[in-house]
C-alpha cells in the first residue's frame, strides 16, 4: 500500500491539467434466466462503472504517465461492488530499451478461446467470467530491442489476489469463498517478489514468444471447509505461443508447462481462423475459428477445459457503426457439457457503444468445475458512453 | 539497380517516342512518378475522414500516422485512431510490400493486446470507409501493369490518362483509369473498376500542396461509390516532413506506445 501511495503522490505533484481526459462510463443490466441454487441470489442485476484514462506524454513522447482507475457499484452483489487502479505507470522510451515503472496489465498469446501463456495480472473474475478482466499488476518491466527479437524482464513486487462473487452475486461456486482469509505457500504471502522474462520476435509469417514465470501463481487451489479458502502456490511456468500467418488462415498455438509444489503438468491450445473477406460481394467478413483445449491432468484439472473443442463464427460488417459478433461454443469431448456465448457489440452516434453478451450452459457434468454454473445462463446488455 | 533500370527506361521514353507501346509507355509514365516521389524520407500526417451514407448522414473519423519510405520494398506506417472514441488508441502497423503480402498488425488498447491480421482483406473498407485497404497502402511500381490511353486536359491542365491492372493477390479491382497530371505525375482522378468490370468508385483528388520543394501532396480526397451512393472525404490536416524516424519507430513496441 505505501507503494501505491508512493505512485498517487508521484502523480498528483504533476500538473494534473497538463494531460487529456478519456474513457468511458456504462451502465450494464444482466439477467438469469433460470432460478438461482442459493435463495441470496436474484435474476436481475443492474450495474454501473467508469473507467476514465488520464495521460500526459513529453519529451517528444519518449517519456509518458497514464493512470486509469476503475469503479463499479453493483445492484446486490458487494464484491462485484469494486474498484481498482487498472493502470498508473511512468514510460520511458529509448532506442533500444523501453522502463515502464507501476501498475499495469499485459496480454500475452495469440489463441482466443483460452489465454494460457497470459500470466501476468490476476483475473478480475467479478467483472465476467470470461477472464479478460484483470486487475493491476505492479511491476518493473524493462523491454530490450534487438535485432533477434524483444527480451522483456519483470519483477512483480505485490500478488492481488483473485476477485469472487459475494453470496449475493451470480454466476458463483455454491460454496461461498472466504476471501479475507487467502492462505499461501510463501511465508512472504501477497509480499513474496515475483520475477517473468518473455522473448518475442516476428520472423516473416511467424509471430513467436517464449516465457517463464516464477512466483506466486494467479489460479487459487481452495481449502475445503464450510467455506472454501484460496491457496495460492509458488510456480513455475513455461509458456510458448506462435501463430503463422498464412492469407487468410491463422495457424495459432500455445503450450505451457506449469510445475507445483507436488504437482506438474501440460496445457495446451491449438487451432485455426480462417476469414472469408468480402462475403456475398458485400463488405461484411465472416471468420471461422476453431480451438482444440487440452490440459493433461485430465479430470483432475483445475480448468473446465481439458479435453474440449472451441468453434466459433466471427462476423465483421465493417459498416460505420462497426458491427460485430461472435458465436462461440466450447464442448467437451468427456462428457456432454457445453458453453454457448454470444458476443455483439454496435456503435451508435460518435459516443454510444451498446454491448449484447449471452452465454448458456448446457448438461455441464456433476465432475465439471462448472456445476456450480448449471443454472447460471445469463444475457447482459452493456450501454456505454465513450469520451 | 532499379535506379539504372529507371534511366535506360527514360532514354528509351525519349529516343523512340513512336515506336513505344502504349503498355511501355503506361510503365514510363508509372516509372517517372515513382522517381519523383522518392526521397521524402518520412512523413507525420493527421487526417480527418467524413463518412456519409446515401441519405447524405455524415459520420467523422479522426486519425494521426506516420510513415517511413523503405528503399527498395513498400512503406511502413502506424495509423492511430483518435475519433470515434470507443477505438481511440487502437493502432495499426502495416509493412507493405509489392506483391509479397503485407505484414499487418492492429493493436487494441482495451485488451492491450497486439494481433498479427491477415493481410488478405487488401478489398475489405477501412474503418468503415469508401476507401479500400488498398486504395491507401503505399503504391510500388511492380503492384500493376500499365497501358497508355491518351493525352487529355483536367481542369485546364494537361493530363496523361492510363489504365492500371492490378497484379498483387486479392484485389478488388480489374482496372484503374487514371488521370495523372504532365507537370507534377500525380493523379487528379481514379475509376475502380470491379471484378466484373463495371465502374465501382471513383476518386478525385484536390489542393494539392507542394513539400520539400518536391513532393506533392492532396490535401482533399473525394471517393464516391456509385453502387452504394455512399462517399468518403480525407482530409489531410498536415504533413509533416523530416521527422528522422527510424524503423525502430515502426515495430510491435512502439505500436503498443502509439497514441
Amino acid at each position: 500500500m505505501k507503494y501505491l501511495a508512493s505512485f498517487l503522490a508521484l502523480f498528483f505533484s504533476l500538473n494534473v491539467s497538463a494531460g487529456e481526459w478519456s474513457g468511458n462510463i456504462a451502465a450494464e443490466y444482466r439477467y438469469f434466466s433460470d432460478a438461482p441454487l442459493s435463495a441470496t441470489q436474484h435474476d436481475n442485476y443492474t450495474s454501473i462503472s467508469i473507467q476514465p484514462e488520464w495521460f500526459h506524454e513529453w519529451d517528444g513522447g519518449k517519456q509518458s504517465l497514464t493512470f486509469t482507475p476503475f469503479l463499479r457499484q453493483d445492484q446486490h452483489d458487494d464484491e462485484r461492488s469494486h474498484s481498482d487502479i487498472r493502470e498508473l505507470t511512468w514510460l520511458k522510451a529509448a532506442d533500444d530499451w523501453e522502463l515502464r515503472i507501476g501498475i499495469r496489465k499485459i496480454f500475452w498469446g495469440v489463441t482466443e478461446s483460452q489465454h494460457l501463456v497470459d500470466i501476468i495480472n490476476q483475473t478480475d473474475l467479478v467483472e465476467n467470467t470470461d477472464g479478460e478482466d484483470k486487475l493491476g499488476q505492479p511491476m518493473v518491466n524493462v523491454a530490450l530491442i534487438r535485432d533477434w527479437g524483444t527480451l522483456d524482464l519483470f519483477v512483480l513486487p505485490y500478488f492481488r489476489e483473485r476477485t469472487f462473487a459475494g453470496v449475493e452475486g451470480r454466476p458463483r461456486i455454491t460454496i461461498p469463498i472466504d476471501t479475507d482469509n487467502a492462505l499461501y505457500q510463501s511465508d512472504k504471502e501477497n509480499q513474496h517478489i515475483d520475477y517473468a522474462l518473455r522473448w518475442q520476435h516476428s520472423l516473416g509469417d511467424w509471430d513467436i514468444g517464449l516465457s517463464h514465470f516464477y512466483g506466486t501463481s494467479r489460479d487459487p487451489l481452495f481449502v475445503p471447509g464450510p467455506v472454501l479458502t484460496p491457496y495460492y502456490e509458488l510456480i513455475h511456468q513455461t509458456g510458448i505461443d506462435v501463430q503463422a500467418t498464412l492469407d487468410a488462415w491463422l495457424w495459432k498455438m500455445e503450450v505451457i508447462r506449469r510445475r507445483g509444489a507436488d504437482n506438474t503438468y501440460l496445457a495446451a491450445t491449438g487451432g485455426f481462423e480462417y476469414t472469408f473477406y468480402g462475403v456475398m460481394e458485400s463488405s461484411a467478413d465472416i471468420g471461422l475459428v476453431m480451438e482444440y483445449l487440452y490440459d493433461d491432468r485430465g479430470a483432475m484439472a483445475s480448468t473446465p477445459f481439458e479435453d474440449d473443442l472451441m468453434l466459433g463464427v466471427r462476423l465483421a460488417m465493417n459498416d460505420e457503426a462497426s458491427t460485430e459478433a461472435l458465436v462461440g461454443i466450447i464442448d467437451d469431448q468427456d462428457s456432454d457439457s457445453q458453453i454457448l456465448s454470444i458476443e455483439a457489440s454496435r456503435r451508435f452516434g460518435n459516443n454510444w457503444k451498446l454491448n449484447l453478451e449471452g452465454r448458456w450452459f448446457n448438461h455441464i457434468a456433476v465432475n465439471d468445475p462448472l456445476y456450480s454454473f448449471r443454472n447460471d445462463d445469463v444475457v447482459q446488455l452493456e450501454l456505454a458512453y465513450y469520451f | 539497380m532499379k535506379g539504372l533500370i529507371l534511366i535506360l527506361g527514360l532514354s528509351f521514353a525519349f529516343t523512340t517516342v513512336n515506336a513505344q507501346t502504349a503498355e511501355e509507355k503506361g510503365l514510363a509514365i508509372a516509372v517517372e512518378a515513382d522517381k519523383r516521389d522518392q526521397g521524402w524520407g518520412d512523413q507525420k500526417t493527421q487526417l480527418k475522414m467524413i463518412l456519409r451514407n446515401r441519405h447524405g448522414e455524415k459520420s467523422i473519423r479522426e486519425t494521426h500516422g506516420k510513415a517511413l519510405e523503405v528503399k527498395g520494398d513498400g512503406d511502413k506506417s502506424i495509423i492511430v485512431f483518435d475519433t470515434p472514441r470507443d477505438v481511440k488508441g487502437t493502432a495499426f502497423l502495416s509493412y507493405t510490400h509489392a506483391l509479397k503480402s503485407d505484414e499487418q498488425w492492429l493493436y487494441l488498447p482495451a485488451l492491450k493486446r497486439v494481433k498479427r491480421i491477415s493481410s488478405s482483406n487488401k478489398s475489405g473498407p477501412f474503418m468503415g470507409s469508401e476507401f479500400a485497404y488498398e486504395d491507401i497502402s503505399s503504391q510500388e511500381v511492380e503492384k500493376y501493369k500499365y497501358k497508355f490511353i491518351k493525352d487529355d486536359k483536367y481542369n485546364e491542365r494537361d493530363v496523361f490518362v492510363m489504365e492500371r491492372y492490378p497484379q498483387y493477390k486479392h484485389s478488388g479491382y480489374t482496372k484503374q483509369i487514371a488521370w495523372v497530371d504532365k507537370e507534377m505525375y500525380q493523379p487528379w482522378k481514379i475509376e475502380f473498376y470491379d471484378r466484373k468490370g463495371s465502374l465501382l468508385k471513383t476518386l478525385t483528388q484536390h489542393d494539392y500542396k507542394q513539400y520539400l520543394g518536391k513532393y506533392w501532396r492532396p490535401a482533399r480526397m473525394e471517393m464516391v461509390n456509385h453502387l452504394t451512393g455512399k462517399s468518403t472525404t480525407l482530409l489531410w490536416l498536415s504533413y509533416k516532413f523530416k521527422n528522422s524516424f527510424k524503423a525502430r519507430d515502426f515495430d510491435r513496441n512502439s505500436l503498443k506506445r502509439a497514441r
